[in-house]
């Protein structure tokens, strides 16, 4: 059992979003995290799934992603050399009290307060899917109100791209095209 | 499907159409239901199995427009999403259906779900309620993409009529191509109803998402060649992939050159002649003893075109164990999906067998054929269809009617030439027993989704694609009553399908599996069933009935005979019959129920009669027990 990293390039056609989802359902496959946003191309998304499992299970992913026809591309970047981020908002209790030390971890693990209240602090915290999990263990005692992880998104590094050069979008359909949900 | 056959499909364009595929007329505006039809034309189709409604009206209108279209009006839509998937099957060519929104939709699913699981290229057209009215739960509206996503390859929600022309084109390149599959089009009422200038895309299909394979990577061949240069004891194991890819020449030439035998899926029937010295039949739950026997023995196994069923694999845990196995398909997802294999090779299977071909060199090994025929000869013995005149197995009940010896005969009496499309059931694995097939695409049944009431109406369509043929509807008296109906549709359009009613007045193979493993509580599997005879000649069919076996012959030929539309022969058979060999469902695959050899059967039916003998003596009030006994005792179980 490993983490693993897949990121696909899908295009922008409407239902997409539910076909990989009713692909995970349908073979169950347990995803840890999904994260879909646009890309430098207007015709395409790019989804980040994170699975813990083996290999094997991964490349079963993989294999089924591509049977999909809006999927353009996938890549297992856990095989990759490649930057991995995650964002989470945290809302902290935090009262004159204790924020001081909270505000200390905070410097610490370089994330920023980004709204403050009598009774809390919103914290923005950015980094490795380790540095928000330990982030996170430290500050449960003041208490956590409440929080959002954004899941993880990641690139290749350097020339490692995920390929897209035989796409070219449809004349006709650009102008049907929505976005993936 | 081969690309001869994609050629033909675009050749057979119609010259009527008003954008000839080449390009160069005029763009001219038509309706959303004319570019419709237009769209059809242009891939080759000439026949449309529907059912009118509401939201897909427009489209009817439009078809009055387009007499080069011949719509089929079925008497149910499951009736037409499966003659369009018999109608795929028998010619590897699209078939299509067409259903208004939410019902009318809704019907179609199971021949949908089936086509999906058998991959056959049908495309399905739903009308959909206007666009505006989309997510207002308006009347007779369904979320029919939702509802079909995961049972077709793909599917579409025309949203503009701008659209519509790409989305046909490209619904009948995805269905057909690859692995070939079920594509849905959805089209609101009002794209249909809408005007546009209509020009027929001529530029390739770009579709940056899909692309099937062709050729398998050399250094995969070479490393598939070694493992066949170096196996003592190989088998084949040939799918349904070998006569859509059409390679079927090609898998005869590997098999003879590199003296493999082959065994067959369900649907690899066809794949070679099961006349053919190498073919040793079927594999699987209720395949040949010495075929799966063989199968476990082995020590390479070459599955070509199959994906590893649990009907053909039965245990994973302990299948073909001691073999190296190599797995050619086409879709790359079925490679290690239930079974790891040493080699898999993801191409087209003419392609990769051609590739094979050239390089492939194995020396015979006549002592792995003459085991098989050890296994091939103990399953001789306990044959129980025999020549009328031979002595009988003494299994057979006297006087009784086997539906096992019904399709024999039909085979014998068809010489063996028909195309014949079965339902599910017992009958469906008689049919796959002892109906011998020698050509691709003649034998259709429902293998992967094993759907009662696919028989008639995938028939009607079979025969309508090729009307040359002689088509056989094999079916049940339970799945028959799930889709007679169609009955009507084969009377409308004289289409000339002969129905061979296999009724053993009960749905046989669960009551098998009642009398195996459930200890013979027969619940809701007896049937009250119509007197089918009477039932086709309320809708003018001629009919016969069979109860010995002496009749068939006769039967048979006065079916034949007729020509102008169905008919149906109801064949009263033996109510108890099992299926053997069988293994049960997670069993081993060489862990089978037989039937025993004759020395076998007399000696348990001794020992029975001993055992009786003393229970009387003992008590009296055994009676129940004992009758059932002796009914599951019939046949040796
Ligand atoms: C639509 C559907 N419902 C239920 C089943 C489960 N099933 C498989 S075989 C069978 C019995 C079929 O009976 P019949 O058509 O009379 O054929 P026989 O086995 O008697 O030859 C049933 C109920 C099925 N395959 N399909
Ligand atoms: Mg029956």
């Amino acid at each position: 059992m490993a983490k693993h990293i897949l990121a696909a390039l899908v295009e922008n056609r409407p239902g997409v979003l539910a076909r990989v989802a009713n692909l995970f359902r349908r073979r169950s496959f347990n995803i840890d995290s999904l994260s879909v946003g646009r890309t430098q191309r207007d015709e395409m998304s790019r989804m980040t799934i994170v699975m813990e499992s083996d290999s094997a299970e991964a490349d079963r992913l993989v294999k089924n992603l591509y049977k999909l026809v809006d999927v353009v591309h996938v890549d297992h970047l856990h095989s990759q050399p490649s930057v991995v981020r995650e964002m989470a908002l945290v809302k902290v209790r935090a009262t004159s009290d204790n924020r001081r030390e909270v505000i200390q971890l905070c410097d610490i693990f370089r994330a920023r307060i980004i709204d403050v209240s009598a009774e809390s602090l919103v914290v923005e915290i950015t980094g490795e899917e380790e540095k928000l999990e330990n982030f996170t263990e430290l500050v449960r005692p003041f208490g956590i109100v409440e929080m959002v992880r954004t899941g993880m998104i990641a690139l290749g590094r350097g020339g490692h791209t995920l390929k897209d050069e035989g796409f070219k979008p449809n004349r006709s359909r650009a102008a049907a095209r929505s976005n993936v949900l | 499907m081969s690309d001869e056959d994609a050629a033909t499909n675009r050749e057979a364009v119609n010259p009527e159409a008003v954008n000839p595929p080449d390009g160069g007329a005029d763009a001219v505006v038509l309706t959303g239901a004319e570019i419709v039809c237009e769209c059809l034309l242009h891939e080759g189709v000439d026949i449309v199995f529907g059912y009118p409604g509401g939201a897909i009206l427009p489209t009817y209108d439009a078809l009055t427009k387009y007499p080069q279209l011949h719509h089929v009006l079925t008497r149910h839509e499951q009736g037409a999403s499966h003659m369009a998937d018999g109608y795929a099957r028998a010619t590897g060519k699209v078939g299509v259906a067409m259903a208004t929104s939410g019902p009318g939709a809704t019907n179609l699913v199971t021949g949908i779900a089936t086509a999906m699981m058998d991959s056959s290229p049908i495309v399905c057209i739903t009308g959909q309620v206007p666009t505006g009215a989309i997510g207002s739960d308006a009347f007779q509206e369904t979320d029919v993409t939702g509802i079909t996503l995961p049972i077709t390859k793909h599917n579409y929600l025309v949203t503009s009529i701008d659209e519509l022309p790409e989305v046909m084109r490209e619904a009948f390149h995805i269905a057909r191509t690859g692995r070939p599959g079920p594509v849905l089009v959805d089209i609101p009422k009002d794209v249909q109803i809408q005007e546009a200038e209509f020009v027929y895309p001529t530029e390739p299909i770009q579709l940056a998402g899909y692309s099937p394979p062709k050729t398998a990577r050399a250094r995969q061949v070479a490393a598939a060649l070694e493992l066949i240069r170096k196996s003592k004891r190989p088998i084949i194991l040939a799918g349904h992939g070998i006569s859509m890819a059409g390679a079927n020449e090609e898998l005869a030439q590997l098999a003879e050159k590199a003296q493999i035998p082959i065994a067959l899926t369900l649907l690899g029937k066809g794949a070679i002649s099961e006349q053919h010295p190498l073919c040793l039949g079927m594999m699987g739950m209720h395949g040949g003893a010495e075929v799966n026997h063989a199968i476990q023995q082995a020590d390479l196994l070459i599955a070509l075109g199959m994906r590893f069923d649990d009907r053909v694999t039965g245990n994973l845990a302990t299948y073909a164990r001691g073999s190296r196995k190599i797995h050619v398909d086409i879709d790359p997802s079925e490679i290690n999906k239930n079974v790891t294999v040493d080699v898999g090779i993801v191409g087209d299977l003419g392609e990769v067998l051609r590739q094979l071909l050239d390089r492939v060199e194995r020396r015979p090994n006549k002592a792995w054929f003459d085991r098989i025929a050890e296994w091939r000869a103990d399953s001789e013995l306990r044959e129980i269809v025999r020549p009328a005149e031979a002595p009988q197995h003494p299994a057979v009940p006297e006087g009784k009617l086997l539906g096992a010896q019904v399709i024999r005969d039909l085979f014998e009496f068809t010489a063996g030439g028909a195309i014949t499309v079965t339902d599910v059931g017992q009958h469906q694995m008689w049919e796959a027993q002892y109906y011998q097939h020698e050509r691709p695409h003649s034998l259709i049944t429902s293998g992967g989704l094993g759907t009662m009431g696919f028989g008639l109406p995938a028939a009607i369509g079979a025969k309508m694609s090729r009307p040359d043929q002689e088509v056989w509807a094999i079916v049940g008296d339970g799945g028959f009553q799930m889709t007679m109906m169609e009955l009507a549709t084969a009377v409308q359009e004289r289409v000339n399908v002969h129905i061979a009613i296999i009724n053993n007045g009960f749905l046989g193979m669960v009551r098998q599996w009642q009398e195996f493993f459930y200890e013979e509580r027969y619940n809701q599997t007896p049937m009250v069933n119509p007197d089918f005879c009477k039932l086709a000649e309320a809708y003018g069919i001629p009919t016969v009935r069979v109860t010995e076996r002496g009749q068939i012959e006769e039967a048979v030929n006065a079916s034949r005979a007729q020509t102008g539309g169905p008919t149906l022969i109801d064949f009263v058979v033996e109510k108890e019959e099992i299926v053997f060999p069988m293994v049960p469902a997670g069993a081993d695959l060489d862990d089978m129920i037989r039937r025993p050899t004759p020395a076998e059967f007399e000696r348990q039916q001794r020992e029975r009669a001993a055992a009786a003998e003393v229970a009387e003596a003992e008590t009296t009030e055994l009676e129940a027990p004992a009758a059932a006994a002796a009914l599951g005792s019939r046949f040796g179980v």
